[in-house]
């Protein structure tokens, strides 16, 4: 087991159990606002975006009884910080058969940070097609956004200093469900946020 | 990783890294707009000191997809056939900001000298040298190879290769050598015996002179060309003789395991080691080397360029890492 901080959100921040009423509550959002699933899809950025978005396919399913086609869109090639880093290995990128051209694609990521790598995904989702309509949900925001991009359904606001880093841990990647904040010295690798 | 002038540079990880990640960059080839924007102001020269139009064509390509800028450097008409060195064209290109130099050069170890004798900072990429190395041609057959054989993922564990041909003069052979055995696959030579180089009992491959013994077990064949100016050298006695021998023809390509492929660098030369009816055939694969050449070569390009360069700066060494 990872050394958690105990500060101001000692232990994790978000247990599966808020996670689960989080995807949930966002999935009611979504389909409020576009009354219904028709044209929608949901793009996940890897890796943990992905799953993400499976769940929010999921409780829309069950919500309204159809599912949106979900896909994942890697964003590496894209980033404006390759040069500052080693090259990193790229992840699948697949994208339902009917194309983004004129859907309402929706692009799901685990944590809200600068906006960059949402800038990046905007890029990536504008070489693949013409979407009608984009739109932003992240499980945690934790603010200090450096560009013009806010997000359309949050699943928690987690606020943080910067010399902090946000861990979200899924079911499907990490074998548990679990949001938590450490401080960056402390972490011991992983995906930062 | 910086240069990447043998397939003896790469380890298991690495080549399977190279692959995982030009099965990424596959998908691309498909979309509408095939470019990206990940070498965008980088500059990679294709400096050819032997005539080659697939392996330019390919590296142009990939770069070019990536968005570098790309030029083209070929011997003839240049200040090469004014007699430049190999020095000062480096040093040129220095100069010029070249992020990375593909190199072909008839001499073996050029590619080396050139990455290794503090001319230039960019990476170097042998594009192919005198009878030594091809080493993105051995990657993309075995990207080939992997994509038809093993499901497309992982190494090529198991997987039984036969290179049949002219193995004395070929960088691809010895390239493919030495990548098809880190990758875990077991390689037959198949060969006269004056056209297999001298030591190669000490390569990582078995050798045959009968390429009907070896038929019947290979999960690919590679077909070599046989280089016309050889076929004067009295490495065999007639083509005729080394076509009946060594050459892939429709009753051979009938003993083949029902999954095996064939494949071929290319140019080939029909009739001579691979019949039309061969060539022409389903189990052929030369279209799809060719496709993955192009995608194999931005993988190379993305892991050699895409990262932080000897020529960046980099503005705040503990800049938070931003998602």
């Amino acid at each position: 087991m990872r050394p958690v901080r105990e500060g101001r959100f000692p232990g994790a921040a978000l247990d599966h159990d808020d996670i689960r009423r989080a995807v949930r509550r966002i999935a009611h959002e979504i389909v409020e606002h576009r009354r219904g699933t028709a044209g929608l899809m949901l793009i996940g950025i890897p890796t943990r975006g992905v799953p993400i978005a499976e769940r929010i396919a999921a409780a829309i399913s069950s919500i309204e009884g159809t599912s949106p086609p979900v896909g994942s869109l890697d964003i590496t090639l894209y980033r404006d910080d390759l040069r500052m880093r080693p090259s990193r290995a790229l992840e699948p990128t697949w994208i339902p058969e009917q194309g983004v051209d004129a859907q309402h694609v929706v692009l799901v990521d685990d944590v809200l940070y600068s906006g960059r790598t949402i800038r990046a995904a905007l890029d990536a989702l504008s070489d693949l097609g013409r979407p009608a309509t984009v739109q932003l949900a992240v499980l945690v925001d934790r603010g200090h956004r450096e560009l013009p991009i806010r997000p359309d359904y949050v699943g928690k606001n987690l606020p943080t200093s910067a010399s902090q880093q946000v861990r979200v841990e899924v079911e499907e990647v990490d074998g548990i469900d679990r949001v938590t904040i450490e401080d960056q010295a402390r972490s011991a690798g992983g995906d930062p946020a | 990783m910086r240069h990447l002038l043998s397939a003896a540079d790469l380890g298991h990880d690495e080549a399977v890294m190279v692959m995982d990640t030009a099965s990424q960059f596959g998908s691309i080839a498909d979309r509408t707009v095939k470019k990206l924007p990940t070498l965008r102001g980088r500059t990679v020269v294709n400096l050819f000191y032997e005539d080659s139009t697939r392996t330019r064509i390919s590296f142009e390509l990939a770069a070019k997809r990536l968005s570098a800028d790309v030029i083209n450097f070929a011997a003839k008409g240049s200040s090469v056939a004014k007699g430049e060195s190999l020095k000062d064209t480096a040093l040129t290109l220095e100069a010029m900001g070249a992020d990375a130099v593909v190199i072909r050069h008839g001499s073996s170890g050029a590619p080396h000298r050139l990455a290794h004798a503090g001319w230039i900072s960019g990476s170097v990429i042998n594009a192919g040298d005198g009878t030594h190395e091809h080493p993105t041609q051995a990657l993309l057959d075995a990207y080939t190879m992997r994509k038809a054989l093993c499901g497309g993922k992982g190494d090529l564990a198991g997987l039984r290769v036969a290179i049949v041909g002219d193995i004395l003069h070929s960088r691809v052979a010895r390239s493919n050598v030495l990548l098809l055995r880190t990758l875990g696959a077991d390689v037959t030579l198949v060969a006269p015996p004056t056209l297999l180089p001298h030591g190669v009992q000490a390569w990582p491959c078995r050798t045959s002179m009968h390429l009907d013994d070896v038929l019947g077990e290979v999960d690919a064949i590679m077909m070599l060309r046989v280089q016309s100016e050889r076929m004067q050298d009295s490495y065999f006695p007639t083509a005729h003789e080394y076509s009946q021998r060594y050459g892939l023809d429709a009753s051979r390509l009938a003993r083949l395991a029902d999954r095996a492929i064939v494949l071929h660098p290319g140019p080939m030369n029909r009739g001579m080691e691979i019949s039309a009816v061969v060539a022409d055939s389903g189990r052929a694969v030369m279209v799809d080397q060719v496709t993955n050449g192009v995608i194999v070569r931005m993988a190379v390009l993305y892991l050699l360029l895409g990262a932080r360069g000897p020529r960046d700066v980099r503005p705040d060494a503990d800049m938070p890492v931003s998602a």
